[in-house]
């Protein structure tokens, strides 16, 4: 086979593969919003293949939060710690019902969430953030509370006071409160006085599930222990009939029922005045299971879908203008010769789509400014080859030798100049957090594939014009 | 055919220190400006702090969102887009998690003939603000590293290299200078924006540095002020004809792009300016100023 018979082989092969992959991307987006939701419930196929937009562009949250190292149990380091927070905060996300969430560590100590097309940023925040560390513990049952408060009275102080800032009992209260007990604030009002461990915690739970029903019909997550969890359950109410014990949620008492019988089923139910959607969300942490550590937010960035549609649509505009204008340029400027640069731009644009719904990529507004920036630049190799013909032309060569040559020795300017572009656009990718890595991605294989458009693809549809024809005058 | 420039023939090299001198005098405007005077406005995203964009239903004024949000001690910066009712309120350092849910229940109950929507809301901590400025000059000084190593391997001479990133921290400084006396915000996408300008820029510059090495083979006898003066008016349409190109999807980005993008392509158009003109009359005129202080000799 000749070498240009294979160029065009991968000519067609390239065209009408970019065709192939983008064909997903551009049904997708042909879908009523309807239709394009049901999919991603159903996890259809199609999801997986098509070109993403980015949070920037449908509206989503991105957070990075950071674990709190010093609140670690003894036994775990902190990149156990991360991996599991990691696995818990995927669990929570799955259970919300998020289509292609984003989370993975960052650093050290980080953790970075993106869910994109999400309708009510704050409950997803609260349901990630929370460290949902559940514990039973007994309340102390001989008044010291009561001795704690009149004392904070007679000093004038609150009851939130008696700690100083190191979390530490201050002197004038210490003397009150018996051994292993702390105080705890309630959800509600008031604080407790329970023991300082806890008796059963959420590491034994099976199940989680919110109901309605009760003494006043409110919500409540109903909760099942596994068999070790029912038997030690049984054994502390056994113990302590006629004692409350606290439920504890993240160091905050929920509610503290009185122990009326021996509870051996392992069901046990959380009340503590919630709205079905605390109730719900309670059920999904609790399921999901406990932060191994508190997490903190460090970087928070909601974008509503309003501004994601605004954006869209202006940078399609932008691109399409941006293109109109280069086109016609080169039209101008270098009539038929810029008529085929303009061809190798426009089947650039595509397979650069292509690339990126094949790669599953994720277009964000950065994104964008790259495919335009793109358009720009793609053209340079065209230029600096077309430049080169005109001076081989006038100094007297023949259009086909003026042709060769001029791909000839434009070549090294134009690798030399993208690959050190090449350079600055993969540390940008280093560097890039979320929507700058897209910009480095679409600026990357905008460049890489220009290549081959401006360099090859352009060549030869020249060769295959001259071949067999004389040809005396080029126009350019 | 149609032609920007007929065979030019103009003397950059004899002409560089006046160039020289124009692009000394942008660089002390900038390091004025950036030391003494205006400072860089550097976003949230490195400051830290909390940025609420919202979309009013009619128009607002400024004064009316200040006010309800001084009243309740919440100190602003505020910037709005009048064609789309938006407005964007940053707090810079000292604020948490919680000030942009605060900022929306304020404005709620104090502006209540004229509902809002919510478009974004960024909160970025000081730790990750310090984070960022890390990544980013670490990003910066190892592309110019990378860049100098390449063009050092492939020129063959270290010169070359060094002339190149002169020429390209030349324009990423000028623009920064120029974003701080216009006082301009220095956010993440304008970064973004930076690298892409040190990426374009050295492009440019290696498509002349291309056409020396080719002209140092092709025409042994002359000398060094004739070679970069040939070549540099050699690819002169190129240069201009790309610049072009270039600058006009930006404009295109720039008005039509919508206010996201907005400052990422006023950094760019304003580097392309910079870049064409340094590719043109510094990177070069550089190399030959190097030569002959290396020579010593006055017949380069």
């Amino acid at each position: 086979m000749s070498i240009k018979k294979f160029k065009w082989i991968l000519f067609w092969v390239v065209l009408l593969g970019a065709i192939y992959f983008l064909w997903p991307t551009f049904f997708w987006y042909q879908m009523s919003p309807k239709d394009r939701l049901k999919a991603q419930q159903t996890r259809e196929k199609i999801v997986g293949k098509i070109l993403n937009l980015g949070l920037d562009l449908q509206g989503g949250i991105h957070l990075v939060l950071e674990i709190d190292e010093t609140k670690l149990g003894k036994d775990m380091n902190v990149s156990d710690a991360l991996n599991r927070a990691i696995e818990i905060i995927r669990n929570r996300v799955d259970q919300f019902g998020v289509s292609e969430p984003f989370i993975a560590k960052q650093g050290e100590k980080w953790i970075v969430v993106q869910l994109p097309g999400i309708k009510d940023p704050q409950t997803a925040i609260d349901l990630i953030g929370k460290t949902a560390l559940l514990e039973f513990r007994l309340v102390e049952n001989t008044g010291a509370i009561e001795k704690v408060a009149t004392k904070a009275r007679e000093l004038g102080v609150q009851l939130k006071d008696i700690y100083d800032e190191n979390h530490q009992i201050k002197k004038e209260f210490a003397e009150f409160i018996p051994k292993d007990y702390e105080v705890l604030p309630g959800k509600e009002e008031g604080y407790f006085l329970v023991t300082a461990t806890a008796q059963v915690t959420g590491a034994y739970l099976t199940d989680a599930k919110m109901k309605i029903g009760g003494q006043y019909n409110m919500p409540y997550v109903g909760i099942d222990f596994n068999r070790d969890g029912a038997k030690l359950f049984a054994s502390v109410t056994e113990a302590n009939i006629e004692r409350r014990l606290a439920i504890v949620l993240d160091s905050v008492v929920q509610s503290a029922p009185v122990i009326r019988t021996r509870i051996p089923d392992g069901h046990a139910i959380i009340e503590g005045n919630f709205t079905a959607e605390e109730a719900s969300g309670l059920a999904i942490v609790l399921r999901a299971g406990a932060l191994p550590a508190p997490v903190r937010i460090i970087e928070n960035r909601t974008v509503g879908p309003s501004l994601g549609r605004d954006s869209v649509k202006a940078g399609f505009v932008a691109c399409l203008v941006g293109l109109l204008l280069v086109v016609s340029y080169m039209i101008f400027y270098y009539r038929f010769s810029g008529l085929i640069a303009d061809a190798a731009l426009l089947l650039n644009m595509l397979i650069l789509l292509g690339l990126m719904s094949l790669f599953h990529a994720t277009l964000t507004m950065p994104g964008i400014a790259g495919i335009i920036l793109t358009i720009g630049m793609a053209v340079d190799a065209n230029v600096l080859i077309l430049e080169r013909v005109r001076e081989e032309l006038r100094n007297g060569k023949t259009v086909r030798v003026a042709i060769d040559l001029g791909y000839e020795k434009a070549f090294s300017a134009i690798l030399d100049a993208n690959v050190t572009t090449l350079i600055a656009a993969a540390f940008l990718f280093q560097f890039g957090t979320g929507p700058v890595k897209g910009f480095a991605v679409t600026l990357t294989l905008g460049i890489i594939v220009s290549m081959y458009t401006a360099i090859v693809v352009t060549h030869q549809i020249y060769d295959s014009w001259l071949a067999g024809r004389q040809i005396e005058q080029l126009s350019i | 055919m149609i032609q920007l420039f007929k065979k030019t023939n103009f003397d950059f090299v004899g002409k560089r220190k006046s160039f020289f001198a124009v692009s000394s005098i942008l660089i002390l405007i900038s390091i004025f400006s950036i030391f003494f005077h205006k400072g860089l406005n550097f976003g949230i995203d490195f400051t830290g702090g909390t940025l609420v964009q919202l979309k009013f239903n009619q128009l607002i004024s400024l004064g009316d969102i200040r006010s309800a949000l001084l009243k309740n001690g919440i100190n602003c910066e505020l910037q709005d887009f009048p064609q789309q009712h938006s407005v964007i309120i940053r707090i810079k350092k000292g604020t948490d998690e919680g000030i942009a849910k605060k900022i929306q229940q304020i404005l709620s109950t104090e502006i209540q003939n004229n509902p809002f929507e919510l478009e974004r809301t960024e909160y970025v901590g000081p730790t990750i603000g310090k984070h960022l400025i890390n990544q980013a000059f670490f990003a910066l000084f190892w592309s110019f590293v990378g860049i100098i190593v390449y063009v050092a391997f492939r020129f063959k001479s270290g010169i070359w290299g060094v002339a190149g990133v002169v020429a390209l921290i030349h324009d990423v400084f000028i623009t920064i200078g120029l974003f701080s006396v216009i006082n301009k915000e220095i956010s993440i996408t304008v970064i973004a924006a930076l690298l892409t300008l040190a990426g374009y820029s050295i492009n440019d510059t290696i498509v002349i540095f291309d056409r020396m090495r080719e002209n140092i083979r092709l025409y042994r006898k002359e000398t060094l002020y004739q070679l970069i003066n040939r070549s540099v008016n050699e690819t002169l349409s190129r240069t201009i004809i790309t610049s072009l190109t270039v600058f006009l999807v930006l404009l295109s980005l720039f008005f039509l792009g919508g206010e996201v993008i907005h400052d990422f392509s006023l950094a760019l158009l304003f580097g392309i300016v910079i870049g064409s003109y340094s590719t043109i009359f510094v990177a070069a005129p550089i190399v030959y100023e190097w030569e002959i202080k290396k020579t010593g000799s006055r017949k380069l």
